[in-house]
């Protein structure tokens, strides 16, 4: 019986059906409480960088303790612990997470799919006001008695909650309750992104007629979705431990000779639940990074994507491989070495489809027709990246190699070529790509240049040499190195050497957000499609696209997202609403 | 974490069934098609309500998961006790359970387009929920009154944790279970017009029965239980 009712809807909607619209009538609704995701998008978009450039200013803290310990009194060990903790925090989850699935997915899902909006506008509003409520609580921290918690990012127990670290008097409560509400407000966000995905393409969008970015994006939203949860529960707990002196965490505990009420909890289960969540998270800010450069690449080289059906079985294969795979963040923790052995083999085998992923760029690239636009240059700088990072990856997987190294600046430099500059050069060079579309005006290209060059050589400088600083034994999280026999002093200026690049870098982060000021009035008018690229979002009847984004009719497409100088074709892109000649051979 | 990792093993296979339905194996760069030829359809025929719903019970689902993953893995410590059970959770776990059959009736009663009978449905349906809720609070009173505080017990801490996480999902639903009840008494045998909501309010019932029944089970009879996973997992 239920096969007949689904056939039977099948055949009323085959025709492309019209959503109702929610039409604004005001000022207010058109632009604050709005409930269009291109309003939603910008909104997550500049909220993001906004709290991403405070930690960008951690960042320069820390980099200048490290660098010229001693000269920076104000400086002390306790706040370069909460600037460690809150840089780490803010980057990972309100920048990165953020920004590609709030932001580039609110602008990019209906427009790459052809439809109007999310399925649920009312929700998608209150997430990302809910965001914004998590982003004002966690800055609050910094004005509270004791400041933000300086646990560290991984917050875990029971130091997070003991008294000695600072923020433990309120910063912390700030945190997990800003944490809870991220979560929340992001669920409300993804469960849209999910079911806009599986319900409003356009006629002819078959799952392998979306763009990789889509493919990327949905992946990663379903992956939040279900990893999440175990950091919801985490900070739960966590809360009530603080607050209400229950013991989900904390065990028996002396403190300056006194014994805690504490008692029965286990640490280690916290880091099972963080990094449960925890290392889903960095293939959700990996994939959308993923399927954006895939279509950077793509549509750079004039050339379709090399081995698509790979690329989006990868994509898949990776997602469902990222939930076993979180126990290799906790090698040190004591646990038993053949549980070791299984995450160690397991994160093995996740780097086979990633590998699958590079190969697969850069045989596109391979005879392409390369233009070295500034998006493209960032995609580029994002494979190198990914590969550098990646393969220090393969290093830190395996238990005896990571043990000694698991406390040194190695792992720092680790995760900040994969999940910190790879990403981010992701997120330039999509918007760089998507700007024109945006706002109808291209980027200034010699800015970007010199902001590409700048970043990209920056990032080399600051995290190779980190490398070796790790190898050598230089310890993470110390405020000051001190006398250390194995450290000597070309380390010091090894460090002094990087503190400089990092201000550089972040300097010439001002070039970019000025760029992104000064072309919205002065840049070159773009027109519709100035890359010239065969996705949905460029062949909108007015850019920058309307509310309802198509106008009357929504588009119709025939072909997949990658017709890059097909032979034979008049121009060298056939854009996805351009039907086959007729009578062509299938 | 056995448990999160079964249910998300459950997932996966869903997502895999339905992906292998999909053309995955597609060659779309030789599949354009000419004007007005569109391949089948492959959107989820669901109502995109429906749809958010249950991907909302996915995510619920692996809260509760994670929820339970943790409780098992305290429940293993050496120092481990829990809690005495309580004659008025069978009562509470009956309530619920009728509260269920109960929205299940008003589905049926709306399929029926008998907007009357879904409306005292709901109406039955809402009121065991809220004796429910009421009941549960009691049992809080109850162990409160034994001497089990949220900070003197770990298993009572879980046990407060758990039972309040459900509590507030069953709450949020009373929300939507008031609005569908006043738009139900409304409809003025409209049936179609209330329909999916009702169904969808079923479903949330139901759901939050399984999750209860599972959660209730491993809470009350978890030692009793331990034989059961001692076959399961070999420890």
């Amino acid at each position: 019986m239920v096969d007949v009712t689904r056939e039977f809807q099948d055949i009323e909607r085959a025709e492309p059906e019209d959503v109702e619209l929610y039409h604004p009538h005001s000022w207010i609704t058109k632009y604050v409480f709005s409930q269009d995701a291109k309003v939603i998008a910008i909104q997550y978009s500049v909220t993001a960088m906004a709290i991403g450039m405070v930690a960008l200013v951690l960042s320069w803290l820390m980099r200048l303790q490290l660098g010229f310990p001693g000269y920076f009194t104000f400086i002390d060990p306790a706040t370069y612990y909460q600037f460690i903790t809150m840089h780490g925090m803010i980057m990972v989850i309100y920048l990165l997470t953020a920004l590609f699935l709030g932001g580039f997915g609110n602008y990019l899902i209906p427009l790459m799919l052809g439809a109007r909006d999310m399925v649920f506008p009312y929700l998608n509003m209150l997430s990302y006001w809910i965001y914004l409520l998590a982003v004002l609580v966690l800055v609050a921290s910094f004005f509270t008695p004791g400041g933000p918690t300086g646990a560290g990012w991984t917050l875990y127990p029971p130091q997070v909650i003991l008294s000695g670290t600072p923020g433990q008097e309120s910063g912390v409560f700030l945190m997990l309750v800003s944490l809870v509400l991220f979560i929340v407000g992001f669920t409300m966000g993804g469960l849209n992104y999910v079911v806009t995905v599986l319900q409003a393409r356009t006629r002819g969008m078959t799952l392998m007629r979306m763009p990789l970015t889509i493919w990327g994006i949905f992946t990663a939203t379903v992956l939040a979705l279900l990893a999440f949860p175990a950091l919801f529960v985490a900070c739960i707990m966590l809360l009530l431990d603080r607050a209400l002196g229950t013991s989900f965490f904390m065990p028996t505990l002396v403190e300056m000779g006194q014994t805690l009420s504490y008692g029965g909890g286990s640490p280690i289960l916290f880091q099972h639940l963080f990094w449960f969540f925890g290392h889903p998270e960095v293939y959700i800010v990996a994939l959308p990074a993923f399927g954006i450069v895939s279509d950077l690449i793509s549509t750079h080289a004039r050339k379709n994507i090399f081995g698509y059906r790979m690329m989006v079985w990868a994509i898949v294969a990776i997602g469902g491989l990222s939930f076993i795979v979180w126990a290799h963040h906790m090698y040190v923790s004591g646990m038993h070495p053949m549980f070791g052995f299984f995450f160690a083999t397991t994160t093995l085998i996740i780097a086979v489809p990633t590998a699958i992923k590079v190969y697969n760029w850069v045989l596109t690239l391979w005879r392409g027709d390369i233009h070295l636009t500034v998006p493209m240059l960032f995609a580029i700088g994002f494979i190198i990246t990914f590969l550098n990072g990646g393969l220090t990856g393969l290093f830190l997987g395996n238990v005896v190699v990571d043990v000694p190294l698991s406390d040194t600046m190695f792992v720092v430099a680790h995760f900040h070529m994969v999940m910190g500059v790879a990403p981010i050069l992701a997120i330039f060079g999509a918007i760089y790509h998507w700007y024109p579309k945006i706002t109808g005006r291209m980027l200034d290209e010699a800015m970007g240049q010199i902001h590409f060059w700048v970043t990209f050589l920056g990032a080399y400088a600051i995290f190779f040499p980190m490398h070796y600083l790790g190898l050598m034994g230089v310890p993470r999280r110390y405020h000051e190195l001190g006398e250390m026999a194995f450290v000597p002093p070309s380390a010091e200026e090894l460090n002094a050497f990087i503190t400089v690049v990092a201000l550089i870098v972040g300097f010439a982060q001002l070039v970019f957000l000025f760029n992104l000021v000064w072309s919205l009035f002065r840049g070159r008018e773009a027109g519709g499609n100035p890359w010239r690229a065969t996705t949905l979002e460029w062949q909108t009847p007015t850019t920058p696209p309307p509310h309802g984004n198509w106008g009357k009719e929504l588009p119709v497409v025939y072909r997949w997202a990658y017709d890059y100088s097909v032979p034979g074709a008049a121009e060298d892109f056939v854009p996805q609403n351009q039907p086959a000649p007729a009578g062509a051979a299938e | 974490m056995t448990v999160i990792i079964a249910f998300l093993t459950v997932l996966g296979a869903v997502a895999v069934w339905w992906l292998s339905r999909q053309r995955l194996a597609a060659k779309p760069w030789l599949e354009a098609s000419p004007a007005g030829s569109f391949p089948d359809r492959e959107a989820v025929a669901w109502p995109a309500a429906k749809l958010g719903l249950c991907m909302f019970l996915a995510v619920a689902g692996s809260l509760f998961a994670v929820l339970i993953s943790a409780y098992s893995l305290r429940m293993r410590a050496a120092d481990w006790s829990s809690l005495p059970g309580t004659g008025l959770l069978w009562i509470n776990t009956w309530l619920l359970v009728l509260s269920s059959l109960a929205l299940q009736w008003a589905v049926v009663a709306v399929q029926r387009r008998d907007t009357t009978r879904a409306a005292a449905g709901l109406g039955v349906g809402g009121v065991s929920a809220l004796l429910f809720l009421g009941g549960q609070l009691l049992v809080w009173r109850q162990l409160n009154a034994g001497g089990f505080y949220a900070e003197s017990h770990p298993a009572s801490a879980f046990f407060y944790l758990i039972t309040a996480i459900h509590g507030l999902h069953l709450a949020g639903g009373m929300l939507a279970l008031g609005r569908v009840g006043a738009r139900v008494s409304m409809a003025d045998g409209d049936a179609e017009n209330v329909r999916l909501s009702v169904e969808l309010c079923a479903l949330y019932w139901h759901f939050l029965l399984v999750v209860w029944l599972l959660v209730c089970g491993i809470l009350v009879l978890g030692p009793w239980a331990e034989w059961l996973y001692a076959i399961c997992f070999g420890t």
